[in-house]
């Protein structure tokens, strides 16, 4: 029950993102603005157990959710067979720059301090 | 067989078709995935994708078709965004004390991954709207599509450079931590966590979680970073120029 509680407390959240968003013609999306709120929310016993139950449950399910975006690939197989090659190598680079500077921005001034 | 080419006309036009062949397909990837004992190169979503576009393209079911089955899982990204509050506030203590240095390296390493690919793809000719497609790349998909549509790129096609973005992070990401000497003690493991969930968004964070539960937290917490930064951060920046 409390998964379910979890979820539906999710949705209250993201609903409420979606409505200042909208409303307000705020730059965050809606499920972000839903994010923050839910920081604060989960202060409250009622909204924490339930959602610490949803959010476990589908936060490793996480990879799952991204198949049906990945799989619109197919739909751009024009533009990949042009440029596929480039974007590929843009894609590897881009991503190791930033896999190394957050790392390391992170990692080296703890050890150096400890040196 | 008319009777079967029937039933296969029937089946492949029902929204169960789709949710049934992603959770099925992704099912037995992770399974296989679990089976080689968790190695890069054996993502789950890297090869659920490849199976299930195949697939599709064989057997001439348009993407549409399949979508409007898949939709009730790609519909849970929204509420999964929402969901990245808790690994957040898990952490709030850790959050507070080096919150200037997580904000520091969460800014830098979205600014290195979308300023690069930005650079990257106009220096190698790119159109335009592929290019500014590119720039979204390392943030979630569902955020990315509307950053994309904010500045002026495909949302599509910024969704899929995402999730490519987070399989390549999450195939080599190891690899280029061990090149670069990051420690596999709880130090290291935060700081390439935290590096997989700002460069490879969810799917990164998903294999940081996978190996080290200490990495897979720090993942979470840059993942939920990078989202509101670069919603926030990326309009603007691309309205200056």
């Amino acid at each position: 029950m409390n998964g379910l509680r979890g979820m539906a407390w999710l949705l209250v959240f993201q609903s409420i993102g979606e409505v200042l968003s909208r409303g307000l013609s705020l730059p965050l999306p809606g499920p972000v603005l839903g994010m923050m709120l839910m920081l604060a929310g989960l202060r409250f016993e009622v909204v924490r157990t339930p959602v610490a139950e949803c959010a476990g449950f589908l936060l490793t399910h996480l990879s799952l959710l991204f198949v049906p975006v990945g799989v619109g690939v197919m739909t751009h197989l024009a533009l990949l067979g042009q440029y596929g090659g480039r974007m590929l190598v843009i894609i590897a680079l881009s991503t190791w720059i930033g896999l190394a500077v957050t790392a390391l921005v992170l990692y080296w001034p703890d050890r150096k301090r400890e040196a | 067989m008319p009777r079967f080419v029937e039933l296969w006309i029937y089946l492949s036009a029902t929204p169960l078709f789709g949710l049934t062949a992603t959770l099925v397909v992704y099912l037995l990837a992770n399974a296989a995935y679990t089976r080689v004992g968790g190695a890069p190169w054996a993502n789950p979503v890297l090869w659920s994708v490849v199976v299930l576009a195949s697939g599709l393209l064989l057997t001439h079911v348009d993407y549409q078709t399949y979508f409007a089955g898949a939709q009730f899982i790609h519909f849970l990204l929204g509420p999964a965004v929402v969901a990245l509050a808790w690994p957040l506030w898990q952490r709030r203590a850790e959050l507070r004390a080096r919150f200037g240095r997580l904000v520091l390296a969460s800014l830098l390493g979205g600014a290195a991954a979308g300023g690069s690919a930005v650079a990257l793809g106009w220096a190698m000719g790119l159109p335009h709207d592929v290019v500014l497609s590119l720039a979204p790349k390392s943030v979630t998909a569902p955020v990315a599509m509307g950053i994309a549509e904010k500045i002026g790129g495909i949302p599509a096609l910024s969704a899929v450079f995402a999730v490519l973005t987070g399989m390549i992070g999450a195939l080599s990401g190891k690899y280029l931590f061990d090149a670069l000497r990051i420690s596999t003690d709880p130090q290291g493991y935060a700081a390439r966590g935290f590096g997989l969930g700002t460069a490879a968004h969810g799917i990164g964070a998903a294999r940081a979680l996978h190996v080290d539960a200490d990495a897979g937290a720090y993942a979470g917490l840059a993942l939920g970073m990078q989202v509101v930064l670069a919603a926030l951060l990326m309009p603007l920046v691309f309205k200056l120029f």
